[in-house]
């Protein structure tokens, strides 16, 4: 059997004369936890609606194991959509088991799966409460075990991570790494790039309905220029300015950023730093994903302008 | 890795799973169980009204002294008026006292040829009437006797005299009771089609709103969970219709309320039935598709209001033209017509006196009409209902693809 991979291929949709999704293409592998990136309006959402067959693509073909995607294997997949839905006035665990069932699976079967994972997701006990009564981080939780009880081979989420507390942020990137490691494809878009960074094998950045850069973060970094981060509290503004084969990237607090040339001697800058009085801080880092995004969508808006 | 579980779900298995919500969802809800509850009161309140009403006479009159001759005659003349009158004997004094405390209406006194009446402060109109006949009767046989003839033969013959009508077409006789009937199911029909078909398209709009729809289309297609949801509603409508229908029909019977035979009284609930199927199952569709254009409860009004006003016309017509006139011609034609049919007809059938050409017409456009509906809602609710945010516009919903 072909693996288990999910295929994104050469997806096209338009409405009216907006472009939406220009050849979207993309793949995520069994047991790969995959990072779904880009601006507001770029086409991370209406790509997970294609994949999920609630909306028609112009063209392009959505495969998993090698097989174009139906509606039966769609069952296989676990979805959260952008805009949280469950029925309102529907007691939690009624609302879980009717959803698994919708999935295929037996109301035994069902039932004893919306108790794990309302256990799981430590809204066990809400199951007899409307989830209108809940709070919003609960009714989240409610949605991903509405995505997770039909045991699906397949996660596509749109934006888990959003309006989540640190503690349930963690329970979600858990249960996703969990999943992942089971050797389900996971694909899921966010905004919190320190979490996509930390927690993903693979990113793809979109653009304005198209993939951009796809791969892993080290790849992705791989080229870039590195960072060189000062805090010196007592250094007068301008103090780097004279520095040979430096740019200052930026300024924030005390500290400041350089971004490094080409064989240029780091040791002078602490040198320069320590002249003004303590260094509390002295360190290099690859560009962040942040930057690495900024970067990539820049580019293209310049490449777009010339 | 683990294996790929089966997860075939059938296309009937899925309707069926959305219906199921439906019923399970709606038979919980405190306002089902309130409304049915209420009009079940209101009917079997109603019956026992009229039973109380119906039961025991217009008036009681006293006859002492010489009118107690009068006992018969004033009965009988009573019965030919169209009135019930209770007579007692007594003695003039313990008569007058009780017309004073009300437990007469009226005591005749006097010899007995001539009518003289005793009440309290006024006569009731129809009593009086009565008794303005009798006195009649009495003169004109005073007369009779006078000129040497037989009032008892002349009253014969007078009573026998009547003018002979040879109808060409032998007309319905409507009763009074199948048209309290019909009323009746007009208002259960109307009632029923406009809650649980505005129940359709809030039911849409809820999963359109809480953005659940996108879950459920991801599973199944749009016209499962249509369909699904149509006939949820329906059966529940269904159960509410026959209950109370069957409820009302017997409650009426056993009392003794309603004197018409059991087999109109089933046939009328059949076809109440039968015609809030058809008449749910045609505008539900319609409220469905249209429901799905908008994303808003508050929106809802204005895009169901033009079929609705279907429904109401159709209400509104046979409850002011039918009671009155049940063989009203504009009614009939209506009856038979696709958008009436469903409020007309089960009226017009409560009613009596429906050729069978004219019910198996009716029926028959309908579900004619209901595969072009089935096909139109389809298209509508599919483009439509997932497209959140601002209305959809109709043109729009059914030229996308």
């Amino acid at each position: 059997m072909a693996e288990r991979r999910l295929e994104i291929d050469g997806v096209s949709k338009r409405y009216g004369d907006v472009v939406a999704l220009r050849e979207m293409t993309f793949q995520v592998n069994a047991g790969e936890l995959f990072g779904f990136v880009g601006s507001n309006g770029a086409g991370k959402t209406t790509t997970m609606r294609i994949a999920l067959g609630v909306l028609a693509a112009d063209a392009g073909v959505v495969r998993w194991a090698g097989e174009p995607i139906t509606l039966e294997t769609r069952r296989h997949i676990g979805y959260m959509p952008e805009e949280r839905g469950l029925y309102p006035k529907m007691k939690v665990a009624e609302q879980l088991v009717y959803l698994a069932r919708l999935h295929g699976l037996s109301t035994e079967r069902a039932r004893r799966s919306v108790d794990e994972w309302t256990e799981r997701l430590g809204v066990a006990a809400r199951r007899d409460d409307e989830v209108q009564k809940l709070s919003l981080g609960n009714q989240q939780r409610v949605q991903l075990a509405a995505a997770l009880v039909h045991d699906p081979s397949i996660l596509v989420l749109d934006e888990p991570f959003s309006g989540l507390d640190p503690v349930a942020v963690d329970v979600m990137s858990k249960v996703l790494l969990d999943k992942a490691a089971e050797g389900v494809p996971v694909v899921f878009s966010s905004h919190q790039l320190d979490l996509v960074e930390r927690l993903c094998h693979r990113v793809g950045i979109v653009r304005s309905g198209h993939m951009v850069a796809c791969d892993t973060v080290e790849a992705l970094r791989a080229g870039g220029t590195e960072h060189l981060v000062v805090d010196a509290p007592q250094a007068p503004p301008g103090w780097a300015d004279a520095l040979p084969g430096v740019t200052v990237k930026e300024r924030v607090g005390t500290k400041t950023v350089f971004e490094l040339g080409p064989a240029v001697d780091d040791q002078a800058i602490l040198r320069a730093a320590l002249a003004t009085g303590p260094v509390t801080e002295f360190s290099r880092r690859g560009q962040s994903l942040t930057e690495l995004f900024r970067n990539v969508v820049s580019e293209h808006t310049e490449a777009v302008a010339a | 890795m683990s294996s790929v579980p089966d997860v075939r779900v059938g296309d009937w298995e899925a309707v069926g799973l959305v219906a199921g919500r439906e019923i399970n969802t709606r038979l919980k809800s405190k306002a089902f169980v309130i409304t049915t509850a209420a009009t079940l009161l209101l009917l079997v309140g109603f019956t026992l009204v009229m039973k109380f009403v119906s039961g025991g006479s217009d008036a009681t009159v006293g006859v002492s002294g010489g009118s107690v001759a009068l006992e018969a005659p004033l009965k009988a003349t009573a019965t030919a008026i169209g009135q019930t009158i209770d007579t007692r004997q007594v003695d003039e004094a313990a008569g007058r006292a009780q017309v004073d405390n009300g437990e007469l209406d009226a005591l005749l006194v006097g010899d007995g040829g001539k009518i003289v009446v005793v009440v309290k402060k006024e006569i009731d109109d129809k009593l009086r009437n009565t008794l303005n006949v009798l006195a009649g009767q009495l003169a004109l046989n005073q007369e009779i006797s006078d000129l040497g003839g037989d009032p008892a033969r002349v009253s014969q013959e007078v009573a026998g005299a009547k003018a002979e009508v040879r109808p060409l077409e032998p007309p319905y006789d409507y009763n009074g009771q199948q048209l309290v009937i019909g009323m009746i199911a007009g208002i259960l029909i109307y009632m029923s089609l406009l809650i649980n078909g505005q129940s359709v398209a809030q039911g849409v709009v809820e999963e359109k709103s809480s953005r659940v729809v996108e879950l459920l289309l991801a599973t199944i297609r749009p016209w499962q969970l249509m369909l699904g949801k149509v006939v949820g509603i329906g059966v529940v409508g269904l159960v509410q219709m026959a209950v109370i229908g069957g409820a009302g029909i017997t409650a009426g019977l056993a009392t003794g309320v309603l004197t018409i035979s059991v087999s109109a009284a089933v046939s009328t609930v059949v076809w109440l039935v039968v015609w809030f199927l058809l008449g749910f199952f045609a505008y539900s569709l319609v409220f469905a598709a249209l429901g799905a254009l908008v994303s808003r409860q508050e929106d809802i009004g204005g895009v169901i209001t033009p079929p609705l006003m279907f429904v109401i016309l159709g209400y509104v017509l046979g409850i002011s033209i039918l009671p009155s006139d049940p063989g009203n011609k504009l009614v009939e034609v209506l009856s038979m017509v696709p958008l009436f049919a469903p409020t007309l007809m089960p009226m017009r059938l409560a009613m009596g006196g429906v050729p069978a050409w004219e019910a198996g017409l009716a029926v028959v456009l309908v579900v004619a009409l209901i595969p072009g509906l089935v096909w139109l809602s389809g298209r509508i609710y599919r483009n439509a209902v997932t497209r959140s945010g601002a209305k959809v516009r109709l043109r729009d919903a059914l030229r996308a693809s």
